[in-house]
């Protein structure tokens, strides 16, 4: 199954370009330019992994990243940045990235990391979908 | 007397980090979007390389690409080396009107961050003063950061120079009337200059003196 991914950037030339990479790695690619447009398009669909850019106008990624993991806290996001400072990194993975890529990022690593994503984030819905089931055996008088 | 140069030094420190800072950011994106252009013609030519027919036209579209982002680059690069000049002499004959462009080129990032456009209007003969090329651009930096934060998303500024007897003004605005009666008067420590508010034009004008 296709990866599904959305990527965030205000680099509106970065954007089509690396959506375009990424789809001929057969992987399904949403974009937005906008912290908002992505907090917007996260709640309508999921994805597997969840890729911004640290650095934006009106909303910076971390408090896109602060957003998402509110709303969907099984949410992967992946920070990438041409913002290289480590204290960055550090508060992103604390308010819950999963990795931080500096920009130029090279595309087989972020392939590889999107892939990860994606089985973490199957691993946390089966279980959200086994603790569901539990409850719901544990409640009904089967 | 020793803290108040600790506190220019410590100042004009910030502001040229906080200037090399965005500036190596903007780089950094350029060079990322040269990077995925690139990697995009090699994935096209090892598609090629496997039977499917390489576009031309495709290839001139990101060729095309890569040029625009390197001379986008290069106007950064550019930028940046004249910024890095500025602290070459403590006392210079300088332009406002390329000085004030230099500064909205530098300042692009820091405007759409606040959500607010710079527009400059050149005076049309050259409005010169003798100061302190750094000092004139940390002044007019500290300034502009005033007017983006009364201006507020949205908000557009125009930065206009204008020449007097004993050297020049900026004028920043207009500015929300709201956001006027809160500005104080923002004193430099590092050219001879002060900041004045006139609500009736809702402004703000940064009066310079020469050195």
């Amino acid at each position: 199954m296709a990866e599904k991914v959305l990527l965030v950037d205000d680099e509106k030339d970065f954007l089509e370009v690396m959506a375009e990479r990424m789809a001929t790695r057969g992987i399904e690619v949403s974009t937005a330019s906008s912290a908002a447009e992505a907090v917007r398009l996260a709640e309508k669909e999921s994805f597997d992994a969840i890729i911004v850019d640290l650095m934006m106008p009106e909303m910076d990624g971390l408090e896109a990243l602060k957003l998402l993991k509110k709303e969907k806290p099984e949410s992967q996001v992946i920070l990438l940045t041409g913002h290289a400072t480590l204290e960055k990194g550090i508060e992103a993975m604390k308010l819950g990235a999963v990795d931080f890529l500096e920009k130029p990022a090279d595309i087989n690593e972020l392939t590889n990391k999107i892939k990860k994503a994606h089985a973490r984030r199957m691993m946390i819905v089966e279980k959200q979908i086994e603790e569901k089931m539990k409850a719901i055996i544990s409640t009904k008088g089967w | 007397m020793k803290t108040t140069v600790r506190k220019q030094d410590d100042q004009g420190l910030r502001f040229f980090g906080q200037v090399i800072a965005s500036v190596t950011h903007d780089i950094k994106n350029s060079l990322a979007t040269i990077n995925e252009n690139a990697g995009l013609l090699t994935d096209h030519a090892a598609m090629a390389a496997r039977g499917r027919p390489l576009d031309p036209e495709k290839v001139n579209v990101l060729a095309m690409r890569i040029m625009d982002q390197v001379k986008r680059a290069d106007g950064l690069l550019k930028n940046m080396n004249r910024f890095a000049h500025s602290v070459d002499d403590s006392l210079k004959k300088v332009d406002l009107n390329e000085i004030l462009q230099l500064l909205a080129a530098l300042s692009v990032r820091f405007a759409a961050m606040s959500g607010a456009n710079l527009d400059v209007q050149p005076s049309p003969k050259p409005v010169v003063i003798e100061t302190s090329p750094f000092g004139l651009l940390n002044t007019l930096f500290l300034c502009l950061e005033v007017a983006m934060t009364a201006a507020g998303q949205g908000g557009s500024i125009c930065l206009r120079p204008e020449k007097t007897d004993n050297g020049a003004c900026v004028h920043f605005g207009p500015l929300p009337d709201a956001a006027m009666s809160n500005q104080d008067h923002c004193l430099s420590a590092f050219i001879d200059a002060r900041l004045v508010k006139n609500s009736a034009t809702r402004t703000l004008t940064l009066i310079i003196h020469d050195l």
